[in-house]
Formats: C-alpha cells, sequence, structure tokens
C-alpha cells in the first residue's frame, strides 16, 4: 500500500513528533528511535485519526512499536 | 526571560476560561483576569452574570457562553465558541460546582449523581476538552476548584466532599501526565466565601464555622480569585499537583 497515504502519515508524524523525515521510516521504533514518550504517541494517534477520518480504539494501540506497524493499522482501516 | 526589556514588558494576554463564572468565586476570578489584561471567558449554566454590562466590565473583553458541563455537547460547543473568539484556552479554571446538602440516610441516588456530575465528572469534561491544545502548545494552567470540605468534612455533604475530594485526584494525576508540556495542575480549597453557595449553609452553620477559622472571618471571593491567579501566573512556575488552601486556616494541616 504505496505513497500518497504513507506520505500524508508520515506528515503527521513529523508535525507531532517534531522528528526530521529521514527518520520516519518503516522500521522506526517511536521509543527508541523517535524519542516520543506516552502523551506523544496519544498526540500522533488522535492527529491520524483527524488526517485520515478513522477511529482508533485503546485496545488496538496495544504492541504497536513501529512507524510500520502503526502505519499498517491506519491503512487497514481506509 | 533572556533580556531585562521583556521583564518589564506587560505579559501577553492569555486566553482564560472560567467555568461557572457568573457570580461567586468563578466571577472574581474572571475579574481578576480582565483586570491582568487576559482575554477572560466564562461560562454559565443559569444566566450570564447581572454585572456584566456594569461599571465592573473593563475594556478587556470578558466573553460569557452558555453551558452545562453535565452535556458534553455543551461542553464543545462552549470551547469551540472561546477558541472562535479569542484562540486556544490557555488557562483553564474549572470552578463550576453545585450543592445538594442532606444527610447521607436521606440521600438519594439522584442528589449523589447530580453532585457528583456537575463537580467532578464535569471537571473531567472541560479538562479533558482543553488539554489538548495546551499539550499541543507545550503550555497552559489549569486550576481546579476544591474545597475545604475535601479534607475537613461537612454533614449534610457527603456528596459535595466525595466530588470535591476527588479533584485532587484528578489534578494530581493529570499533573503527571501533562508535566512534560510544562501544564501545571493545581488545586484550590477554598473554605468560608461569601457566596450564594455558602448562604445556603444558613447563617448559624455558618457562624459555627467561622468560630473555627483563625482569621475570623469569611474569605471574599476576590481572597480566592488571587490565589487561583497566582497558580496561573508564571510565577507558579515550579508549582504543580499543589492544594493550596484559601480557608483562613480552618482545616490547617489536613
Amino acid at each position: 500500500m504505496p505513497d500518497a497515504s504513507f506520505d500524508k502519515f508520515k506528515a503527521c508524524a513529523i508535525d507531532v513528533l517534531q522528528v526530521p523525515a529521514d527518520k520516519v521510516v518503516p522500521e522506526a521504533r517511536f521509543g527508541d528511535d523517535l524519542d516520543a514518550d506516552s502523551l506523544d504517541l496519544v498526540e500522533l494517534v488522535m492527529a491520524l485519526e483527524e488526517a485520515f477520518d478513522v477511529t482508533v480504539d485503546e485496545s488496538e494501540l496495544e504492541g504497536i512499536e513501529t512507524v510500520g506497524q502503526a502505519y499498517e493499522l491506519i491503512s487497514a482501516k481506509l | 526571560m533572556s533580556t531585562t526589556d521583556a521583564a518589564e514588558a506587560p505579559p501577553p494576554a492569555r486566553v482564560v476560561l472560567v467555568t461557572g463564572g457568573s457570580r461567586g468565586i468563578g466571577l472574581a476570578c474572571a475579574r481578576r483576569f480582565q483586570a491582568l489584561g487576559d482575554k477572560v471567558a466564562i461560562t454559565y449554566r443559569t444566566a450570564p452574570p447581572a454585572e456584566l454590562a456594569g461599571p465592573g466590565a473593563g475594556t478587556v473583553a470578558l466573553l460569557p457562553v452558555p453551558c452545562d458541563v453535565r452535556d458534553p455537547a455543551q461542553v464543545e460547543s462552549a470551547f469551540a465558541a472561546v477558541e472562535q473568539a479569542f484562540g486556544p484556552v490557555e488557562v483553564l479554571v474549572a470552578n463550576a460546582g453545585v450543592t445538594k446538602d442532606t444527610l447521607l440516610l436521606r440521600m438519594g441516588e439522584e442528589a449523589w449523581h447530580e453532585v457528583l456530575d456537575t463537580n467532578l465528572t464535569g471537571v473531567y469534561r472541560v479538562v479533558r476538552r482543553a488539554v489538548g491544545p495546551m499539550v499541543r502548545a507545550h503550555r497552559g494552567r489549569i486550576v481546579l476548584v476544591s474545597s475545604v470540605v475535601a479534607f475537613f468534612g461537612s454533614p449534610g455533604q457527603v456528596n459535595y466532599g466525595a466530588a470535591k475530594a476527588g479533584l485532587v485526584g484528578l489534578a494530581r494525576s493529570l499533573a503527571r501526565e501533562v508535566g512534560s508540556r510544562g501544564i501545571t495542575v493545581n488545586v484550590v480549597a477554598p473554605g468560608v466565601v461569601d457566596t450564594d453557595m455558602i448562604a445556603s449553609l444558613g447563617e448559624q452553620r455558618v457562624e459555627q464555622l467561622l468560630a473555627l477559622v483563625p482569621l475570623g472571618r469569611r474569605a471574599s471571593p476576590a481572597d480566592v480569585a488571587g490565589a487561583v491567579a497566582f497558580l496561573a501566573s508564571d510565577d507558579a512556575a515550579y508549582i504543580t499537583g499543589a492544594v493550596l488552601p484559601v480557608d483562613g486556616g480552618l482545616a490547617m494541616g489536613l
């Protein structure tokens, strides 16, 4: 599932997490690589919900640790 | 601040929202922030402040918005109205509260739920709505108006005391959640304040309480507003999760 929607996802991550674009790659870990805390992740989820017009349940976020996993979760809803 | 000029310049106007701002403590807080040059919105449930157009009205805006904090939709529309007029709320004073006093043995579910829904769940609703923009802005001040009753107890106020004590737990957990964003969450605990709410206790009960107040008098609503304004100020930047009693010493140590 390529480009347009991953670009949108990436733009959200760059904006909310204040990280450089080249760090937002599928294998990047939110905590270790992007230095995001739990509140950052909540903000990101809310931004993604708004940008993609989807709803993410708390329970779906369990085990999501990388950009790729988060993107899969969102794109599965599109 | 890095320059002396900045220290001397008046602080920039903030967007302040005071719930339950049409009278009593809430209105005094609104007036205080107005006097500081802030852009102030108040919520009211029963009626907008009668004196809004009166001599108390300054040159700075004081925007009344209707909001029953028991209704999430009204909370949303109140915030939307404030954001449209002034921008995102930077200082939230959660003050709206009610009493429905009776001894526990006669306190039905309705009286319990009504007070909890306004005084505790209502605060959850407004704080939850306010905190998102504050997190994004990396700043914000939240002040919850609790009560001496949370610590001192008061016969006939099991519902009110429970709700007001609950605010302390709410504030302290939230303080830990949003501290990393420079947002502070504090509580003031007023005692016997000269308001309609206290008048409803009856003169005899008020006199009993005053006999236990070291300062020997009621607080004016402005006394409480001073403490709220302090907690919202830059001087209180390193204070979070605190409970500041404004009770003339009534419950000191509790």
